[in-house]
């Protein structure tokens, strides 16, 4: 059984070798029923949670107001947040770019002379690649999560934003503890394996210098970072160990503290199909005194990284709407065949096809905003209803035009190619000229016996294309 | 729904590009069905293409071209019954985007938008079409194409169609709502996708055992025909495994007492 094979060295590939990657998966029968049977299972899960057509969109409508709301504060919400962190006393760092990211963790961690850091699930970490950075400095960073752990132990990326090893079935995982945790035996008894990965955990916790987390929901007017999650991993990262490190990327925000439960609502049964996670965390300060728990260090790291480019263009800060609940990969066509990893970004699926441009820049991603059919899947069910095949309608735009002075995104016009330009600028000067249309279709017909027999990857499962001998419009003259 | 509008008279046909060169019948049955329902129909000689392609593959200046030019192709107050999801999804959802920087183009698309019918929508919504069935027993499944589906809204008027014929059985298929993997430009871009979408999507329908698959976007239809043709000729098959039809052929079939099987 053949797994996407995932290079080890985590570094973004170019959407250069999506197709390829892509084509992998395709082709392995056992991998796409997989894939399909886990997105049935959690389109199931998610209908079950809205069994109310009207309340789901009144729901998503309320949504998608409190993300445009705070978005359209967000300097000013930003400023408020870092005000009221600070007086709550959790220190605020501010991050442009990944490798400013990984030099203030590391930095915090080298402070505390950590050698080892324990992480709740946090995508953002995995959109830095923290891990690696750890490693080179010789911390070690080790995943909390049940799936990031054995996703981590596979030297792989996480697959899926919310389940990080969908792609893998229990035997392999079985395999994997058996030949990675010192002493287990080979089972493929789920439950036997969690409690194996917990146990492994569970000490870690106790000797950890540094707990790593992500953030959901960071609400400015009271300074609470809020971090949903089901295994209790987060909640021990963020309490047990003496420091406790939050990153978060900066649209992460709320206003109101009345912002986060329709939100939390939305996200919860969105994401999984509950109607709520099993642990909810609110953090607001660092330990005080006279309290028996809790890090007596607390920090934010708050992530650009292209995010301030999408902010700035009207159309493309809808992406920043998101909640990171998956269903757009779970509801689509695309991801359910191919899964994450074909990808090569840390966001996979829709979403990732409409974020990771501006993190990675259009050089590398312009292919990837081709993978998709604009079915709408994802826009459909999209909790707080980013227009995503609008959005990847314009990305490609910004991809295959002309390369502009002042583009709205780095890496405009990666994609352009001149001949594919022309040939657009002919199909326009064709099918807006009647006279045009009309001898170009009538020689289609008339010819049709020298259309080609191979018509590109059309042919490879489908019968060539061939106009029909007559045109509507000869049969509408014809009974004329 | 929308209120049901006064029956009108006339109506416009916008064939799309696919209709008029690859479909020619499926145009030409829908237009006989309209007229049986007593309406003159109009078919602008001038028309070529809504410019979907092109503005799907983010070339809007080229789609612009095209769509300014089909705005001049209906001046009568009628409406303009589109026998494809997609392409009227591209004229009532799209063309006012497109034109947001046109203010005198954008009203016209505007006030053409609000005109724009699907063509089952237009049978269901405008004239309560109330067809008679003269055919034999038959069990047929429906694709809806997915901007019927979710641009457009109109994925129960097909259903609804085909559930009033009283001899016909409409099959259910597992996935119906999921994408035919065609998506344009994305079949040939993406081949290797495409083809597993659209592989899926034939066997869920020729899993139901419906005796033909009908859909009312033939572009839809080429990608499920021609997967199933070609399956069909891997597989040295002479007879089609599922033929298929768009829905206002299938439709008039049913209802013309000379065309009764």
């Amino acid at each position: 059984m053949n797994a996407p094979q995932t290079p080890h060295a985590l570094h973004f590939m170019p959407s250069a070798g999506f197709r390829a990657r892509a084509r992998d998966v395709v082709e392995n029968p056992f991998l796409r029923q997989s894939f399909r049977g886990a997105m049935d299972f959690l389109m199931s899960k998610r209908a079950a949670q809205f069994p109310d057509p009207e309340e789901l969109e009144s729901l998503r409508s309320l949504g998608e107001r409190i993300r445009q709301y705070n978005l359209a504060k967000l300097p000013e919400l930003l400023e408020t947040l870092e005000t009221n962190l600070t007086r709550n006393g959790i220190k605020v760092h501010w991050a442009e770019t990944p490798e400013e990211a990984n030099a203030i963790i590391l930095g915090i961690c080298q402070k505390h002379s950590a050698r080892l850091m324990v992480k709740g699930k946090s995508m953002v970490s995995e959109e830095i690649e923290l891990n690696h950075a750890a490693e080179a400095a010789g911390i070690g960073a080790l995943e909390s999560d049940m799936g990031e752990y054995i996703v981590q132990l596979a030297g792989e990326k996480p697959s899926h934003i919310i389940m990080p090893a969908i792609h893998k079935t229990k035997e392999q995982i079985a395999k994997l503890f058996h030949e990675n945790v010192p002493g287990v035996e080979y089972t493929d008894n789920v439950d036997a394996l969690i409690q194996i990965g917990r146990q492994v955990l569970r000490e870690k916790f106790e000797i950890a210098d540094i707990g790593l987390s992500g953030v959901n929901f960071a609400v400015a007017e009271t300074g609470t970072l809020c971090l949903v999650e089901n295994e209790g991993n987060g909640r021990m990262c963020t309490t047990a160990p003496p420091v406790h490190i939050a990153i978060t990327g900066i649209e992460k925000i709320v206003e109101k503290l009345e912002h986060v439960p329709p939100l939390l609502s939305l996200l919860t049964r969105s994401a999984t199909g509950q109607n709520i996670s099993t642990y909810f965390n609110m953090i607001s300060r660092p330990r005080q005194p006279g309290e028996k728990d809790g890090p007596g260090e607390v920090h934010l790291v708050l992530l650009d990284n292209g995010r301030s480019q999408a902010y700035a263009d009207e159309q493309l800060r809808k992406t920043l709407q998101c909640i990171r609940c998956g269903a757009c990969m779970n509801h689509c066509p695309v991801y359910t065949r191919i899964g994450g990893h074909a990808y090569g970004t840390t966001y996979p699926g829709p979403i990732g096809k409409i974020i990771s441009p501006h993190m990675l820049g259009l050089e590398a991603t312009a292919g990837l905003t081709t993978a998709s059919s604009l079915c709408g899947a994802c826009g459909e069910v999209c909790p707080v209803k980013i227009p995503i095949p609008d959005l990847l309608i314009r990305l490609r735009e910004e991809a295959f035009s002309e390369p502009q002075a002042n583009p709205a995104m780095r890496g405009q016009g990666a994609g352009h190619n001149g001949l594919i330009s022309a040939v657009w600028r002919g199909w326009s000067a064709v099918y807006s000229s009647p006279a045009l249309y009309r001898t170009a279709s009538w020689l289609a017909s008339r010819f049709r016996w020298l259309t080609p027999r191979r018509q590109g990857g059309w042919t490879s499962v489908r019968t060539p294309l061939q106009p029909a001998p007559k045109r509507l419009r000869d049969l509408i003259k014809e009974r004329n | 729904m929308p209120a049901q509008s006064a029956r009108p008279t006339d109506v416009y046909f916008f064939a799309t590009c696919v209709v008029d060169q690859f479909f020619p019948g499926a145009g030409m049955d829908a237009i006989t069905l309209l007229e049986r329902q007593g309406i003159r129909v109009h078919f602008p000689e001038e028309q070529t293409c809504c410019g979907q392609p092109a503005y799907t593959s983010g070339f809007p200046d080229e789609a612009r071209k095209v769509a300014a030019h089909q705005l001049t192709l209906f001046p009568n107050d009628w409406p303009v019954v589109v026998p494809s999801g997609s392409c009227a999804g591209m004229m009532k959802h799209h063309y006012p985007t497109l034109f947001a920087k046109d203010p005198a183009r954008k009203t016209a698309a505007e006030k053409l938008s609000a005109r724009i019918y699907e063509f089952t929508q237009f049978l269901v919504e405008v004239l309560n079409f109330q067809p008679e069935d003269v055919g034999g027993e038959c069990t047929v499944v429906l694709h809806t194409s997915c901007s019927a589906r979710r641009e457009m809204g109109v994925h129960l008027t097909g259903r609804r169609l085909l559930g009033d014929l009283a001899h016909v059985t409409v099959a259910q298929q597992d996935h119906e709502s999921e994408c035919c993997g065609f998506g344009g430009t994305f079949s040939v871009k993406q081949p290797e996708i495409s083809a597993a979408m659209v592989e899926d999507k034939v066997k869920s329908l020729k899993a139901t055992g419906a005796e033909r698959v009908v859909s009312a976007d033939c572009g839809c239809l080429m990608n499920i025909l021609g997967h199933t043709a070609w399956k069909d000729q891997q597989e040295g098959r002479a007879k089609p495994s599922l033929p298929g039809e768009h829905i206002a052929t299938f439709l008039l079939r049913r209802t013309a007492k000379e065309n009764a099987q």
